[in-house]
């Protein structure tokens, strides 16, 4: 690194091939498909989100269908193997997908109704209330939430998928609400919202029309985060036989290759690809996560994409250097 | 002293509220899970631990449920967390304090290492914004998208498995009583590596994100940029002025975000067998242990709490505007 200290002001980025080149000026929710980790990650998903729309068309067996080619590796027959039942292992994932994405999308939709509710009236009255849903917003946090869930889960009659979102939505709201709280905090006082205050506008005006449009961004990546808190955790629970081990998703898989001994047996093929759609699935979520973060912050874009287009025009990018592009003329009158 | 006092209050308030939340939950619940559990153990239940589950469950009628709350404060503060039915009929209080060292020390050790590495690896992702090491950052993201458990199999699958250099389950060699001796605590040691490798490598890229996150935010303030032009070294603005900025909500982040990290790691030990009290909370569920889950719940949250008080302890000495106040 050089010892000239070059803090490149934003001006300059301009002309780097930063900008997104088309100037259609919408600022809407399709600019998310410009970030490329953004449609990376939507990519994955929309595949998983197929998968549990047809799954059940698609699978080559029935996921609990005996038969006789016992704890087999990957064969023409059974592509990813089979159980110590004869069981098709990709038939199971293909089945499983469905309950892993409704009880991730149900959990994280509740939990996301929740924390908007506490976070935005916590940011919006202030006060005492503030204080309190404050304090409850805490108290859930640190609280830890997998042993939470495993002693309500375990002590339900019956656990099965509503029932598990609904107990993770519970647990996993408090993160979001804290977020929206302080956005709303700074949003409160703003004179956009103190105008409508002047005008006369309803309380409910103020917060769906003027309070929430700007809060937008920030539900959407803590819906994303609560998809992926919840989908861990369902696998978790399923994992270690707390749910139901009859319906099929990923977890369940896991469990029955547990407890056959499928990892002392070398069956790797019964145990990675389950993990492998986990991960893929939490890693398009991240993507997506990073895309709306980056998207509501340009000072995180990582140049990584255009590294090489800086340095061939002999910039360095280093500290302070924000290849924040300018927004257009009249949105920047805002600040 | 404000910032402390504060918190402390806050700390007492939640461990109220996970005590009364353990009260409340097996009482809000649906259907009668005692009568379930006697026809489970078929008659296997002793009078006395036949009586004592009614009264957890609150379905004694004799008494409000006032005067059990009452007697449930009681018999905490005496330590008694009633039987266990796994090990009946020892203690729950007894089967926790056994296994409680054993979490301890490796969730606390490997969660520090990861945090302290992770930090720094955040700082340099961070400082050095563009160069090929921002490509840590998907792949980071995708260790934290796989549950813990999974990495625990996987690492078992290659390393104690297919290339057996660790042992697949146990905290040590069943040939050793637990003692001080040198033999026993390395064989303990040798069993915790892979569990401590597993929890490190799957919870480093959270810290490593969020602190990237903060410096890059951070190393455009201006006082950064006067301390560049003031010429001072390079490593003295990055630790000095950006990462002891930037560090701070990330103690905060530490705090918060404990309960999710331990919960992982509970099912890490699961995977190993290992004999912490996740295994102890597994073996529970397992055998629907309701007062052993219980007492291992409010253990772990509990510790989570104390957890968080040294946390925010060192957020009070690193920022000086939380020691100005008052």
């Amino acid at each position: 690194m050089t010892t000239t200290p070059t803090v490149d002001l934003p001006v300059e980025t301009g002309e780097h091939g930063i900008v997104p080149k088309k100037g259609r000026g919408g600022r809407g929710a399709w600019m998310i498909f410009r970030n490329r980790k953004a449609t990376v990650g939507l990519c994955i998903l929309g595949f998983f989100v197929v998968l549990a729309a047809i799954g059940e068309y698609i699978a080559p067996y029935d996921p609990n269908k005996i038969s006789k080619s016992l704890m087999e590796g990957p064969t023409a027959a059974h592509w990813l193997g089979t159980t110590n039942t004869g069981q098709d292992i990709m038939s199971q994932l293909i089945v499983g997908t469905r309950g892993v994405l409704v009880v991730g999308l149900l959990a994280a939709a509740v939990a996301t109704a929740i924390s908007v509710l506490i976070g935005v009236t916590a940011g919006f009255v202030g006060g005492i209330g503030d204080e309190f849903l404050s304090l409850l917003a805490n108290v859930f946090l640190v609280i830890p939430a997998l042993p939470l869930i495993i002693i309500i889960a375990s002590q339900l009659p019956e656990a099965g998928g509503t029932t598990v979102a609904l107990v993770i939505a519970f647990t996993g709201w408090a993160w979001g609400s804290r977020i929206l709280r302080a956005q709303t905090l700074s949003l409160r006082r703003r004179d956009f919202v103190e105008a409508a205050r002047a005008n006369g506008e309803s309380l409910w005006r103020i917060v769906c029309f003027e309070i929430l449009p700007n809060l937008t961004a920030i539900i959407a990546s803590g819906f994303i985060g609560t998809v992926i808190f919840a989908v861990l955790s369902q696998i978790t629970l399923a994992f270690i036989g707390v749910t139901s081990v009859s319906t099929w998703n990923w977890g369940t898989i896991l469990f029955w290759a547990q407890s056959n001994q499928a990892l002392a047996q070398g069956a790797w093929w019964w145990f990675v690809p389950a993990g492998l759609c986990i991960a893929a699935l939490g890693t398009a979520l991240t993507l997506i996560n990073f895309g709306i973060d980056e998207f509501v912050n340009p000072r995180l874009r990582t140049t990584g994409g255009t590294a090489k287009a800086l340095r061939s025009k002999r910039i360095q990018a280093r500290v302070g250097f924000t290849p924040v592009y300018r927004a257009p003329a009249e949105k920047r009158g805002e600040e | 002293m404000t910032f402390l006092l504060r918190r402390f209050v806050f700390y007492i308030v939640t461990a109220w509220a996970a005590i009364t939340l353990n009260f409340f939950i097996p009482r809000m619940l649906p259907g009668n899970p005692v009568q379930s559990l006697i026809n489970r153990y078929q008659g296997q239940l002793s009078t006395d631990a036949t009586q004592a589950l009614y009264a957890m469950f609150g379905l004694d009628k004799e008494t409000t449920v006032w005067q059990q709350y009452l007697d449930y404060w009681g018999n905490l503060f005496q330590g008694d967390f009633g039987l266990s039915f796994t090990f009946f009929p020892t203690p729950v209080g007894e089967v926790i304090a056994q296994s409680i060292p054993w979490t301890l020390i490796l969730v606390g050790v490997s969660t520090l290492i990861s945090f302290v590495l992770g930090t720094l690896a955040g700082v340099y992702i961070g400082w050095r914004r563009g160069r090929w090491t921002d490509s840590l950052l998907p792949i980071g993201s995708f260790f934290s998208a796989i549950p813990y458990f999974w990495l625990g199999l996987i690492a078992i699958a290659v390393f104690a498995v297919a290339w057996p250099v660790f042992p697949a389950s146990g905290g040590y060699d069943g040939a050793f009583v637990p003692s001080w001796d040198a033999d026993f605590v390395w064989s303990a040691v040798y069993h915790g590596l892979l569990p401590a490798i597993t929890i490190i490598v799957s919870s480093i890229a959270g810290w490593m994100l969020g602190m990237r996150n903060m410096t890059v935010t951070v190393s455009s303030e201006d006082y950064v940029t006067v301390a560049h032009a003031k010429g001072l070294k390079e490593r003295t603005v990055m630790f000095g002025y950006a990462a002891r900025n930037a560090i701070l909500p990330n103690i905060s982040g530490f705090a918060l975000s404990l309960g999710f990290i331990v919960g992982g790691t509970l099912v890490t030990e699961i995977v190993f067998s290992y004999p912490g009290i996740g295994y102890i909370l597994y073996q529970g569920v397992s055998s629907k242990d309701y007062p052993l889950m219980q007492g291992v719940f409010l253990i772990i949250t509990m510790s989570v709490l104390v957890a968080n008080m040294f946390a925010d302890l060192a957020y009070a000495l690193l920022d000086p505007r939380t020691r100005q106040e008052g």
